[in-house]
């Protein structure tokens, strides 16, 4: 059973948590007080290098009928594609740029490149996975209703098509997340009605068209002899994009010590425990200025959890601290080299496609999850 | 939900709008206008911008702008008018509303407002003293009703203070392009000659139109103008339609003589700023609902600038409590009217810009 007594687990007294809240507290103020000019100048040099490459990309797909035309315009889109969603977008959405007063670089106002619709992806994302972060049964993203990505779920016959199903959802990942938020099985145990629901399910539809449309119809269409192409070119970008996506997002809490939680757990939390369960639950993975860019910061997703809505650009600086106070309180820092993160996530998505028991681990003390039971285990 | 930013700000031209909405289709879910601005910034109308073109010193506190407005600005003002403008500072945008000093009739499209560096006001100081020709600054469409009746009537009273003159030389540069003026008494009081915006272009205006007599206040050596002693400098000011502009002790005076005299009618007034010497509120948490924000603020920021400074986007006009553009609904909690001292409690609907926290509350944004 996943975790339900946070201060058992990391071994820390109630005075230790509210002591590590406020230090964290206080990480926060420094940034918040520190936002500034350069910081303002960052993300608009992002925003600019982004829909240049975006533009050179649809420019260059003129002539996709020229393979290497077809393949630099197609590079040049899914990079486009990924620093819209990644840097810009899921950043921009979280409101970590609000403090500039921007209305074109707002929460409030940004519409990202992809199938989900925004509003749907702030209630899903930012509202219930960042408050709920792997509380099994209450943080959807724990297995986005698909997957057995933690022995706390009980075993079933459909879970031995899940590397499958991933493949699937990873290929068309920008799909899976804007129905995410449509939440069927709420609807039917009568937690969200139907009108509601039929009403995002055709925002959700109006926001797939508008991007089909452009992707798939006009540009394709607009290239004239190079039709093909340039949808090939297209549909090749967008699913570069949800790949990536996915790996980057599943690193963050499926690889091995992002633990899960229970609802006990989170019902009695105190906003110290808050922090704690986001770094516990939580997986970074190492990466130089190119790959932590590329992945829009989220190669710091302990940072991201603990503060969601401070700029993605100061996440460096800020791990070197977190880093420092998790060794202090010795608490786990997960991290590692970004493939063998990716692999744990594939591994645990396979292994656990199988009936527990074939499994050897028990959800108290597994690679993908555990509780506090874990150290009177391993002692005895 | 809006899955595009507004297109309904026109660019002017109807072919322009229909590339722009044909373009939409392609840079979705952005506008053609987010890519264009990038090569020149005021090739966009998703949000009105302008180029500072010249920054023109009047007196040594005060500059005027002259900007070139971007793409979307609609080039129908009336004299009298105010206008937002943002300006970046420190990597945040900053809003303040001016008179446009500026005539709206004249064909090179361009606007200015003109700035008078506060004591302690941090941006009218950069306005001033801050900011280079060729700086790109937000705006905010014109708005008021500090304006002539349209035609003027036969006799004005200009009854103004210090930087209060700033929406009356639209007015005169307005009326002096269409012809003779009407019979106008510009009473304007400043500290000292130095002081008086504009003051070459009022003597020029007075020695070519009869009807325009200035009469100047100079207080460093003649004292404050008592309004009780205005029929000295201007007799017949019970017969005129009186536009005032200025410091808020010279209107409060202008409003009870006008109101004494039974003419309140007669009256226009433009407040500036707002005197915010209310019994403040005492401060609190303020949280804006939707956006899921909260700050602790003292009792005498307004929650405008609570908002703002929590990165929220408050709607805003006037930022003086006359607009109503700023009103949101108070959801919990109450607040104080910085003006009156009035308290307003939960469900009613509150002027951000001139209210503050009393004690804790939350916002319907």
């Amino acid at each position: 059973m996943a975790i339900s007594d946070i201060k058992a687990y990391a071994h820390l007294t109630p005075e230790d948590v509210e002591a590590l809240g406020k230090e964290l507290d206080a990480i926060r103020r420094t940034i918040e007080e520190s936002r500034g000019p350069a910081d303002a100048a960052y993300i608009r040099k992002v925003i600019k290098l982004q829909r240049g490459l975006s533009a050179a990309g649809r420019v260059t797909l003129f002539a996709s009928l020229f393979p290497p035309a077809w393949i630099a315009g197609t590079t040049l889109l899914s990079l486009a594609k990924i620093i819209e969603n990644m840097e810009i977008g899921h950043n921009v959405i979280h409101g970590q740029w609000d403090w500039m007063n921007d209305p074109e670089i707002h929460s409030s106002t940004w519409e990202w490149d992809i199938a989900c619709a925004s509003s749907h992806w702030k209630h899903s994302h930012n509202f219930i996975h960042h408050t709920y972060t792997n509380i099994v049964g209450k943080d959807r993203d724990v297995g986005y209703g698909l997957l057995r990505v933690t022995r706390d779920y009980k075993w079933q016959p459909k879970n031995l098509a899940q590397p499958l199903i991933y493949a699937l959802l990873a290929s068309l990942f920008e799909y899976g997340i804007a129905f995410h938020d449509i939440d069927v099985s709420a609807v039917k145990k009568g937690r969200k009605t139907k009108e509601t629901a039929t009403l995002q399910l055709k925002e959700m539809g109006r926001k797939i068209r508008r991007q089909v449309v452009k992707d798939y119809v006009l540009f394709p269409a607009l290239t004239g002899p190079a039709f093909v192409g340039t949808l090939t070119a297209n549909a090749t970008a967008n699913v570069v994009r949800n790949l990536w996506a996915n790996a980057v997002i599943f690193c963050g809490h499926f690889p091995d010590g992002a633990e899960k939680f229970t609802l006990a757990e989170y019902e009695s939390e105190t906003p110290a425990e808050w922090y704690l369960r986001q770094m516990l639950g939580s997986a970074n993975f190492n990466g130089g200025k190119l790959l932590t860019f590329l992945t829009g910061n989220l190669n710091y997703q302990i940072e991201h959890h603990l503060f969601p809505d401070l700029p993605s650009n100061r996440y460096a600086d800020i791990a070197v601290q977190v880093r420092e106070i998790c060794e202090r309180y010795g608490i786990p820092y997960t991290t590692g080299n970004f493939a063998v993160q990716y692999a744990k996530t594939l591994r645990t998505i396979v292994k656990l496609s199988l009936p527990d028991k074939y499994l050897t681990a028990t959800s108290d003390d597994a690679p993908e999850t555990a509780s506090e039971k874990k150290w009177q285990l391993r002692a005895a | 939900m809006a899955l595009l930013p507004p297109l309904a700000r026109s660019v002017g031209s109807p072919v322009g709008n229909l590339l722009r909405r044909a373009g939409a289709r392609l840079t979705s879910p952005l506008l053609p206008d987010d890519y264009l601005h990038l090569l020149n910034p005021l090739w966009s109308a998703r949000e009105l911008r302008g180029k500072v073109v010249e920054v023109r010193r009047e007196t040594e506190l005060a500059a005027t702008l002259v900007i070139k407005p971007g793409w979307g600005w609609a080039s129908t003002y009336q004299a009298g008018q105010y206008i937002g403008i943002g300006t970046e500072v420190g990597g945040r945008w900053h809003w303040r509303s001016y008179s446009l000093t500026s005539t709206p009739v004249k064909s090179d499209g361009l606007i200015s407002i003109t700035v008078k560096a506060m004591p302690e006001g941090f941006l009218s100081g950069h306005l001033v003293n801050g900011l280079a020709p060729g700086t790109i600054v937000r705006l905010a469409a014109p708005q008021g009703n500090f304006v002539l009746p349209e035609p003027p009537p036969a006799q004005i009273l200009f009854l103004t203070a210090g930087s209060g003159i700033t929406p009356i030389i639209s007015m005169l540069r307005t009326l002096d392009r269409r012809g003779p003026l009407p019979d106008i008494d510009l009473v304007h009081s400043a500290p000292t000659s130095a002081d008086v915006l504009f003051r070459e272009e009022l003597h020029a205006l007075s020695a070519k139109h009869d009807g325009l007599k200035v009469h100047e206040q100079l207080t460093d050596a003649m004292g404050l103008l008592l309004l009780k002693d205005l029929g000295n400098v201007c007799p017949d000011w019970a017969n005129r339609q009186t536009w005032a502009c200025g410091p808020p002790a010279l209107l409060d005076a202008a409003e009870a003589l006008w109101a004494g005299a039974g003419l309140s009618d007669q009256l226009h007034l433009e407040r500036f700023s707002v005197a915010l010497a209310g019994a403040g509120g005492q401060g609190g948490t303020v949280t804006f609902a939707k956006t899921g924000r909260s700050v602790t603020v003292d009792g005498a920021t307004t929650l405008l600038q609570a908002g703002e400074n929590a990165g929220v986007q408050m709607p805003f006009g006037c930022r003086m409590g006359i607009c109503q553009s700023c009103v949101l609904p108070l959801l919990e909690g109450s607040t104080r009217d910085l003006r009156s001292g009035t308290e307003h409690t939960e469900g009613s609907r509150v002027q951000t810009c001139i209210s503050a926290a009393a004690g804790d509350c939350v916002l319907d944004i």
